[in-house]
C-alpha cells in the first residue's frame, strides 16, 4: 500500500513534467488547426516549419552564436580555471568571486547592463553584441566545472613536469589539458545549451538585424498559438534528448 | 622561460579583461544610471538624482517589489513541498533504477523553457487539453478561465523550476546514512522526529541550495508571467524590462535592477550565513 502511493506520487510529478512536452508532440502530427480533439496524422506543420524561411533563418543563426560562443567560452573558461588554480596574482580572489556573482546574478540585470555597455561605446547591436554576450554568460559556468576538477588533482604531478624541464605551456598542454578533457567537454555542452536556449539576456543585446530562434519563438508565441511552433518544438526536444544522452556517456566516461 | 611567462600572462589577462570590461563596467554603468536624470531624447541626463530609487517606493511601484517577492516565495515553497517526496522516493530506489528516473528529470531541466510555457499554454488555454477534458467528462459546463490568471503564473514558475529543487534535493538525499535513521528509531524516535531532528538538518544544504536555485529565476523570469499572466501580472522582471524597452526610462529600470540585485545579494548572504552556521553545529 505504502509503495503504492510513493509510485503514484512519483508518477504524478513525471506526468506533471511531461505531459505538455508529449501533447506538444502529440498535436505537432494532428491534421487539426485549433488543437480540439485529434483528426488524423499529418506532416503539415513540419512542411510549413521547413518552408517558412524566417524560421530557419532564426535557427541557422542561433546555432552559429551557440557554436562560436560556447567555443570561446570554453577556451577563455579553461584558460581561466587553469589560472585561477595555478598562479597566484594580484586581484585572483576578487575576480573569482566576479565570476562567481555572475552565475548567480539575475539573467535580466546582464542583459541590461550589457545593453548598456554597448550603447555607452556605441556598438550596434547584433550578431557582435549578441556573441559577447553569450560569451560571458557562458564563462562562469566553465570555469567553475573546470575548476572543480583541476582542484581535485595531485599537484605533484605538475611539479614533476616542471621539474622534467616542461614549459609552462607544455604542462598545460600535456599534463593538465588530457586530464581535465571530460570537464572542459562538459563545461561545453553546458555553454552549447546555455547559449542555444537563452532568452532574457538575448532579448536585450540583439536587434531586428540579427534574430535569433528563441526570440522568434518568443515573438510567434506572443502573437498567439501556430501549430508550426508545435512541430518546431518537437524537433527542438528531440535535439534536447540527444544532447543529454551524449553528456550522460561524457559522463559516465569521465567516472571509468 | 620566455614561453611560460606568455602563457601565464596571457591567460591571467585574457580573464581579466574579459571580466573587467563585459562584467563589471557594464554594472557600474547600471550603478551610476541609478543615480541619473532620465533625458527624451538621449536617454540619460548627467545630473546626479535620487528620484529612482524614491520612486521605487512609491506605492504603484513597491507593490510590484511585493508582489514579485510573493510569487517568488510561494513558486519557491511550492517546488519544495512537490520535490521533496519525490526526491526522497528516488533517492532511495535501487542504483539503476535512481539512474534513470535522474535523468528524466534532467530532460525537462534540458528542454528550452520557452518551449515548456508554450506547452502549458497548448494545455491551459479556454479551448485547450484541460478545458476540453472537463467539459467532455461533464465536470465542468463552461472552460475555466486559467490563462492570463496568477493561478497560472504559478503553474508556469513551478512547472518551469522544479527540476532545479529536485535536483540538489537528491544530491543531498543520494547522501544521507541510512544508519542514522535506523539509529534513531532505535534509540525510540518516532517518524515524525526521525524526519524533523534527522532528515529534514542533515538534508539542510541541498534544500537552501533548491531554495536559491528556483527563487533567483522566478524574480527574473520575465516571459513566464508575460505569457501566461498577461498584462495583469507586472513582476519586477517584466516591469525592468519595460523600463528600457518600451517606457525608455533607462535610469529608473537601473535604479529597479539595482535594487533586485541588492535584495538577492541580502538572501545569498543570509544563505552562506545560515550554512556557515550549519556546518558549525556539524563540527560540534
Amino acid at each position: 500500500m505504502k509503495n503504492t502511493i510513493k509510485h503514484l506520487y512519483v508518477g504524478l510529478i513525471y506526468l506533471f513534467l511531461y505531459a505538455p512536452l508529449l501533447i506538444l508532440i502529440a498535436y505537432s502530427f494532428n491534421k487539426s488547426k485549433y488543437a480540439i480533439g485529434w483528426q488524423g496524422f499529418s506532416l503539415e506543420w513540419y512542411e510549413k516549419l521547413i518552408s517558412n524561411q524566417l524560421i530557419l533563418d532564426a535557427a541557422m543563426n542561433s546555432l552559429i552564436i551557440a557554436i562560436c560562443s560556447s567555443l570561446a567560452a570554453t577556451i577563455i573558461g579553461t584558460l581561466a580555471a587553469v589560472a585561477f588554480y595555478r598562479y597566484r596574482f594580484t586581484g585572483r580572489k576578487a575576480l573569482y568571486t566576479m565570476v562567481y556573482s555572475v552565475m548567480m546574478s539575475p539573467d535580466i540585470v546582464m542583459g541590461i547592463s550589457l545593453l548598456m555597455f554597448f550603447m555607452f561605446i556605441g556598438l550596434k547591436v547584433g550578431f557582435l553584441t549578441l556573441l559577447l554576450s553569450h560569451i560571458t554568460f557562458c564563462l562562469p559556468f566553465v570555469v567553475v566545472t573546470v575548476y572543480a576538477r583541476i582542484s581535485g588533482f595531485d599537484p605533484n604531478i605538475t611539479d614533476a613536469a616542471k621539474d622534467l624541464g616542461a614549459t609552462e605551456f607544455e604542462t598545460f598542454r600535456h599534463i593538465i589539458l588530457p586530464m581535465i578533457m571530460p570537464a572542459v567537454l562538459a563545461g561545453w555542452l553546458l555553454s552549447f545549451t546555455l547559449s542555444l536556449d537563452d532568452v532574457i539576456v538575448s532579448f536585450f543585446v540583439t536587434g531586428p538585424s540579427f534574430e535569433i530562434l528563441p526570440l522568434k519563438i518568443y515573438s510567434m508565441v506572443r502573437l498567439g498559438v501556430k501549430p508550426e511552433i508545435n512541430a518546431l518544438s518537437t524537433l527542438l526536444f528531440c535535439f534536447t534528448l540527444v544532447t543529454v544522452t551524449i553528456s550522460q556517456l561524457l559522463i559516465k566516461e569521465k567516472k571509468r | 622561460m620566455n614561453k611560460r611567462f606568455n602563457f601565464k600572462n596571457i591567460s591571467i589577462s585574457i580573464i581579466s579583461l574579459w571580466i573587467i570590461i563585459l562584467i563589471f563596467i557594464p554594472n557600474l554603468l547600471i550603478l551610476a544610471a541609478s543615480f541619473l536624470e532620465r533625458d527624451e531624447t538621449d536617454i540619460i541626463k548627467f545630473i546626479p538624482t535620487l528620484e529612482n530609487y524614491l520612486s521605487l517606493f512609491e506605492p504603484v511601484y513597491f507593490e510590484i517589489f511585493v508582489k514579485s517577492i510573493t510569487y517568488a516565495f510561494v513558486t519557491t515553497a511550492l517546488c519544495l513541498v512537490a520535490a521533496y517526496p519525490f526526491a526522497f522516493i528516488i533517492s532511495k530506489l535501487k542504483p539503476a533504477a535512481r539512474k534513470a528516473c535522474l535523468l528524466f528529470v534532467i530532460i525537462p531541466f534540458w528542454t528550452s523553457s520557452l518551449i515548456r510555457t508554450y506547452a502549458l499554454i497548448v494545455i491551459l488555454k479556454s479551448n485547450g487539453i484541460l478545458n476540453s477534458f472537463l467539459m467532455f467528462t461533464g465536470i465542468i459546463n463552461e472552460p475555466l478561465e486559467i490563462m492570463y490568471t496568477d493561478f497560472a503564473v504559478y503553474i508556469g514558475l513551478v512547472y518551469t523550476l522544479l527540476p532545479f529543487m529536485i535536483m540538489p534535493l537528491y544530491a543531498s538525499l543520494e547522501k544521507l546514512d541510512k544508519r542514522l535513521i535506523e539509529a534513531a528509531y532505535d534509540l525510540g524516535a518516532s517518524a515524525v522526529q526521525v524526519f524533523t531532528r534527522i532528515i529534514i538538518p542533515i538534508t539542510m544544504p541541498g534544500i537552501i541550495a533548491g531554495c536559491i536555485m528556483v527563487f533567483l529565476p522566478a524574480l527574473g523570469l520575465f516571459y513566464i508571467p508575460d505569457l501566461l499572466g498577461g498584462a495583469k501580472s507586472i513582476l519586477i522582471g517584466n516591469f525592468i524590462k519595460n523600463q528600457f524597452l518600451t517606457a525608455g526610462n533607462w535610469p529608473f529600470g537601473s535604479a529597479a535592477s539595482v535594487f533586485l540585485t541588492l535584495l538577492l545579494t541580502t538572501f545569498m548572504i543570509l544563505y552562506f550565513k545560515a550554512m556557515k552556521r550549519f556546518n558549525a553545529s556539524l563540527m560540534d
